[in-house]
């Protein structure tokens, strides 16, 4: 039987704040374990959460930006579970009443553009770390607990199950995090933990309006992960329904070194949370007119980017892609185009050897790069030229026009010189010229190569050429 | 405590003398009170000679600088054990101030230590403390009220000029009442809770225990007031110590609400409320009979809503961060026989009710049930205030009953009857002495006024208290 595959994302992404959601404390990552901590972040007795505006400001930014309906009323919720990392013993969340609901995210699969709805958006604070002495908590003889993290804002953000393909999952989530990226409230790293993903799954056969039961996995650390791991489930589930089993509704942790999914509980075992409304926060009121500011201060998103670099800059769907994927490189390109600069020269360069040093070593002044731009375009160096240029230009401070000026790269264009290198060539070679002369043409290639060579690769090709015409028919 | 101010202002009196005074006072009655679980006689007398340097360079912080004062010990002190008469907590010294205790040091108030209360601030007795039981200075037979009975006991012996208490269902006022001293509960938000172990955050709040109705409110001067660290204390005002105006009772209308004068009430304790009632009409004040039907909700309320905050409030008490801690091969076992261990039997009840109440099948039953009682009563007292300025009853239905009289927990909860239903509301509630029974133990009157009407509210009682005889000088 041919199944549809239904998938819902819960994602919880780290905000960027300076300070944590409740507290004061510092939020900035890899400092020594347990110095980022005061009463509050520690559930001392008698600490009491203060909510970080900062914070508020930032959710309010996410959820604009995800096309959100903002409530001017929220609240918060505690929910309640005993865990070590959980310094309360309970979490600050926002359950009943959540800041953002309704929204949606547009992203490409391929040329399709997809559109999948999300359900709610929260704010909530992070637990701390686990260090375990094993592998897990279960058989671990001893474990540590970092409270640096504890405390961090984070936005819960959960899809409708509108997503029908691993793949699919895989790229809305990279879009999200690319929205993320550009309204700049978070990292966004996997690895560090400031994006993760839950997936939930479930299959119906194909065409049918009844949902099958649902899996939750966990653990998908990478995106990778994410895609490999529904694709596992995908196969498994499919394999126990065409057995005529039954799906059980459970939690499953993604094993990433096995490359396959192992049950954590059954949905018996899921706890109850106790939620009830927080008593030590009052309900979280915004001012509309904040909100609608917000949303002025809302950058250009990844998507009207896209279009916009396709259709006012004529880029193809894979250099406008690369731009908006690389908003740094989007960034340089656009005010470079603004500046007057040639947009496929300027694609060219962005995407050729400029990233790889950029990445390695940083951006260029955008003056530079347009001055490099310019002295190819007016002759001064040759295209050949230009890539030692801008090699040049990561190592040195000066300008393209000075390099070019102390390395005396400038192009050789007096005819006179030339001439006389031209003169030489042909003298020096008097084999190649008479077979030239009696029809060999592809040897043309040959001569303009060695009159290079002895110009140190810096003669203008077009004088060459003209000069090479004149002698040889000279005689 | 004007006049020991003044002693202090002028030289006649040192700070350093005042907490010798209370020390020795303390070493000869605190044997048999139990009102202290930790005296800091070290640090107050280190803290008095410091209010005594300053007072000598002209540089008092306040006018009650060098007065010691002491402080329930469900309130953080920095470096000094605070135990919420726990077990779990008997090794607990807390890194931070309350901020209310930042407020006392900053004023120059020596604390001279901590005093007993039920375990976590469960109960109405003192009985549930870990460390024993406070009597009542004017019958060590009796309880001295709860679960502020430490602050009382010691304010009503002697012990200490005055001190801290918190109060969450009357947890300042059935003590006070009991003890024969004044207290006051704040409107929710008007003083901090930062730093304070939470009961029951939407209830809990921390007010002054003394001797009398102007030294009450000299010390809830110093600790009201919005802190941004309390985030449920945003737009709370200061307070000053008022003028003191008889004139206020004039054509003042006081509610009184028939529920709380009904059967139940004891005899002596009824004809003192109402002998002090008819002093205020003789002054001018408008008697006004009013229904406070809801009252007889508050308890049922009071008790689903303290269970259900304090079941989340207390799980952080896990053996993973402070506290002690029984070790056990997993973490969920360490969690269960670390709060096996250290919780008493009260504790672990409430734990259970609030846990049930909250559990996804009973919620909409009882937690949600309970908050929209709460919001009928605050309705009702919001009408009340409409009506009235003041709503004066009797504090507790009784007199201090004996040690281990009340051995059944629900009967224990009727301790609150009367003064529940500030709580859930919100609004202040002073009780004062306005009697003795026959047996020379304090009657106790409420003054509840609306929110942040404490001046007022001080004001009628300063009236009140210069109207009652002086009663029985307590011997111990």
């Amino acid at each position: 039987m041919k199944y549809d595959v239904v998938i819902g994302l819960e994602i919880h992404v780290a905000l960027l704040t300076e300070s944590k959601f409740l507290c004061s404390c510092s939020t900035a990552f890899g400092a020594p374990p347990n110095t980022q901590c005061c009463p509050v972040c520690l559930g001392l007795p008698g600490s009491l959460p203060v909510v970080n505006e900062k914070a508020v400001e930032y959710a309010v930014k996410a959820g604009l930006a995800l096309n959100c309906q903002v409530h001017t009323f929220s609240r918060f919720d505690r929910k309640n579970y005993f865990y070590p990392d959980l310094p309360k013993a309970y979490q600050i969340t926002q359950d009943t009443y959540p800041l953002c609901t309704d929204g949606f995210l547009e992203y490409y699969i391929d040329d399709e553009l997809r559109c999948t709805a999300i359900t709610r958006l929260h704010l909530e604070e992070e637990a701390g770390k686990l260090i375990h002495s094993g592998s897990s908590i279960v058989d671990s003889e001893y474990s540590l607990v970092d409270y640096n993290r504890a405390g961090i804002p984070l936005i819960e953000i959960v899809t409708a199950p509108d997503i029908t393909s691993p793949r699919q999952a895989r790229l809305f989530l990279e879009q999200l995090r690319l929205v993320m990226r550009y309204i700049g409230v978070s990292d966004v790293k996997m690895e560090e933990g400031s994006l993760r993903c839950d997936a939930n799954i479930s299959l119906k056969p194909q065409g049918s309006p009844v949902l099958g039961t649902k899996v939750e996995i966990k653990n998908l650390n990478s995106f990778r992960a994410l895609e490999r791991a529904l694709e596992y489930e995908v196969k498994r589930q499919s394999a126990v329904l065409e057995r005529g089993g039954k799906i059980k509704q459970e939690s499953r942790t993604w094993d990433e070194r096995a490359g396959r999914t192992l049950s954590m509980r059954s949905k018996g075992d899921a706890p109850d949370y106790r939620y009830f409304p927080e008593p030590d926060l009052p309900p979280l009121q915004l001012d509309p007119a904040w909100v609608n500011c917000l949303k002025d201060t809302l950058p250009e998103l990844p998507l009207a980017r896209l279009r916009r670099l396709e259709e006012s800059y004529g880029l193809s769907r894979y250099e406008a892609t690369f731009l908006v994927n690389y908003p740094d490189f989007g960034d340089l390109f656009l005010e470079l185009a603004k500046a007057g600069e040639d947009n496929t020269a300027l694609v060219n360069l962005l995407m050729g050897d400029y990233a790889r040093l950029a990445r390695e070593q940083g951006h260029l002044a955008p003056g530079r790069i347009a001055e490099l731009l310019r002295i190819v375009a007016e002759g001064l160096i040759t295209h050949n030229q230009s890539k030692a240029v801008l090699e040049e230009l990561f190592r040195s401070p000066l300008s393209p026009r000075e390099i070019v000026r102390d390395k005396g790269w400038e192009v050789l264009r007096d005819a006179e010189q030339l001439r006389a290198m031209v003169q030489e060539a042909l003298a020096a070679n008097p084999d190649i010229v008479s077979r030239y002369r009696a029809g060999e043409e592809r040897l043309w290639g040959y001569l303009v190569g060695q009159v290079m060579r002895a110009a140190a690769g810096k003669a203008d090709p077009k004088v060459v050429n003209e000069l090479l015409k004149e002698e040889l028919a000279r005689g | 405590m004007r006049e020991l101010a003044e002693l202090l202002q002028t030289g006649q009196v040192s700070s350093t003398e005042l907490v010798i005074a209370c020390l020795e006072q303390i070493k000869q009655t605190d044997g048999v009170i139990n009102a202290f679980l930790t005296v800091d006689e070290q640090g107050a007398l280190e803290q008095a000679a410091q209010s005594d340097a300053r007072r000598a360079r002209g540089e008092a912080l306040s006018p009650w600088d060098g007065i010691p004062v002491a402080i329930k010990d469900n309130i953080s002190t920095r470096g000094l054990r605070t135990t919420c008469a726990s077990r779990i907590l008997r090794n607990y010294h807390p890194v931070y101030d309350a901020t209310v205790v930042e407020r006392l040091k900053q004023a120059g108030l020596p604390i001279l230590g901590k005093t007993n209360l039920d375990e976590f601030a469960m109960g109405s007795s003192t009985e549930y403390s870990a460390f024993g039981v406070t009597k009542n200075p004017h019958d060590p037979a009796r309880v001295a009220g709860g679960s502020s009975g430490g602050s009382a006991a010691a304010v009503a012996a002697g012990q200490v000029p005055w001190a801290l208490g918190t109060d969450t269902g009357g947890s300042i006022r059935q003590p006070s009442s009991f003890c024969g001293v004044v207290g006051l509960k704040p409107t929710y938000g008007r003083v901090s809770r930062y730093g304070v172990v939470a009961l029951a955050p939407s209830l809990d709040q921390v007010g002054p225990l003394a001797k009398t109705v102007e030294e009450a409110a000299a010390l809830f001067s110093l600790i009201a007031g919005e802190d941004p660290r309390d985030a449920t204390s945003a737009g709370a005002p200061a307070f000053q110590v008022p003028r003191w105006n008889a004139a206020v009772v004039q054509g003042l209308r006081v509610g009184v609400p028939e529920e709380f004068f009904s059967s139940g009430l004891n005899a002596e304790v009824e004809a003192a409320v109402r002998r002090s009632l008819r002093t205020l009409e003789e002054q001018g004040a408008v008697l006004k009979p009013i229904s406070l039907a809801t009252n007889d909700y508050a308890i049922d309320t009071y008790l689903t809503l303290v269970t259900a905050e304090a079941s989340s409030c207390l799980a952080r008490f896990d053996g993973v961060r402070y506290g002690e801690r029984v070790a056990a091969p997993d973490a969920n076992t360490m969690f269960a026989k670390t709060r096996g261990a250290g919780f008493g039997a009260e504790v672990k009840r409430r734990i259970m009710l609030g846990t049930y109440v909250l559990s996804a099948s009973h919620y909409e039953a009882y937690y949600e049930q309970a908050q929209r009682v709460r919001t009928l009563i605050k309705l009702e007292i919001a009408r009340a205030f409409e009506q009235v300025d003041v709503i004066i009853t009797p504090t507790t239905p009784s007199t201090a009953f004996r040690i281990g009289e009340k051995r059944n927990p629900l009967e224990m909860y009727l301790s609150d009857l009367y003064t529940a239903t500030a709580n859930l509301s919100g609004i202040c509630a002073l009780s004062l002495p306005c009697g003795y029974d026959s047996q020379g133990l304090p009657i106790g009157l409420q003054i509840m006024g609306d929110h942040y009407q404490e001046e007022l509210v001080f004001q009628v009682g300063r009236v009140v208290e210069a109207s009652v005889e002086r009663g029985p000088k307590v011997e111990v």
